[in-house]
């Protein structure tokens, strides 16, 4: 049980950095995700499936909507590779 | 001085994380109220979820609040997002979001209302299912294959679920009990549907005006002309 934890606790750090590091907006955003999704299935090792489900369905469900929303909105998506670039090489 | 500055807040930060973990006992919290409220949780509300039963048992103004506290988030989001903005020419749906949107929506319709319905027997309730029945509606509009749902419909929605929340309090403070208490409880069972009383009702109302509410924001953020509905 203890390594499991430790690897999703891996998984999770690796994800949060992932999330500042990767230039595409949209990875970013679904490295996010899969934060709230390892932190979901601690939650249920805990025994706390009621936290655990609300984790999976608004940190990574509904937030990761409404980032994708607002980046659609900005006009992030479709034109979020250039974009990224032009900021990466400044 | 910027850096020392990070540097010092690091520092005291983890002071502060040290201190915690030699002080506390990981598992031990310091609290007592919380034996006592699960020992009578299940029996004295008749839902079989313990979290449920404190949720909406116990703590039923606190949720109340909550969703004062998201009609305002919402609202206030829904003002703000409301101004006109030149439409961003949003991308194509990829075949992956469109198909897996035809195989999704109705799954999630049924998920989302069994979790609404079950709160008071399994993990869940109405704020989880509520998400999901959000979701739900959001996924057509995400993919361009359908409108989003209807904004009149969904403030009568939200306007009906919350008045019955209150509604089911009040009736409860007619009845000689106290606010929101809940009303008709029986031995919790958990293979019965309708077996905790009111609370059910409570859950369906919290659902489904969560759902509404979240769908509203969703609406009124993707809406690219913005403006009234």
């Amino acid at each position: 049980m203890f390594w499991l934890l430790l690897g999703i606790v891996v998984l999770m750090l690796t994800s949060a950095v992932l999330v500042l590091v990767l230039d595409n907006l949209l990875a970013a955003l679904a490295a996010s995700s899969v934060v709230s999704l390892a932190l979901a299935l601690v939650f249920v090792i805990l025994r706390a499936p009621d936290v655990a489900m609300t984790e999976a369905a608004v940190g990574a469900g509904l937030s990761a909507l409404i980032l994708v929303l607002a980046l659609r909105r900005l006009g992030l998506v479709g034109a979020g590779g250039a974009r990224d670039g032009e900021n990466g090489d400044a | 001085m910027p850096r020392f500055a990070t540097v010092l807040f690091l520092a005291g930060f983890a002071f502060l994380l040290f201190t915690l973990t030699l002080t506390l006992g990981f598992g031990e919290p310091p609290m007592r109220a919380g034996q006592g409220v699960l020992d009578q949780a299940v029996a004295g509300t008749g839902a079989a979820n313990a979290v449920s039963a404190v949720l909406l048992g116990f703590r039923g103004l606190d949720t109340l609040g909550e969703l004062s506290i998201l009609f305002a988030a919402a609202t206030a989001g829904g003002l703000v997002l409301g101004h006109r903005r030149p439409a961003p020419d949003a991308a194509a749906a990829g075949a992956i979001l469109q198909a897996g949107t035809r195989l999704l929506f109705p799954l999630m319709l049924v998920v989302g209302f069994y979790i609404i319905l079950h709160g008071h027997l399994t993990p869940g309730g109405g704020f989880q299912g509520g998400v999901i029945l959000a979701a739900a509606f959001f996924l057509p509009v995400l993919a361009g294959i359908g409108a989003g749902p209807d904004h009149a419909l969904l403030r009568v929605v939200e306007g009906l679920a919350g008045t019955a929340f209150i509604l089911i309090g009040l009736a409860a403070l007619w009845g000689g009990s106290v606010f929101l208490e809940p009303l008709l409880v029986r031995p919790a069972d958990l293979h019965a549907l309708f077996s905790a009383g009111t609370l059910p009702l409570l859950y369906l109302a919290v659902g489904l005006k969560v759902g509404a509410e979240l769908a509203g924001l969703l609406a009124s953020m993707a809406r690219p002309g913005g403006g009234e509905a």
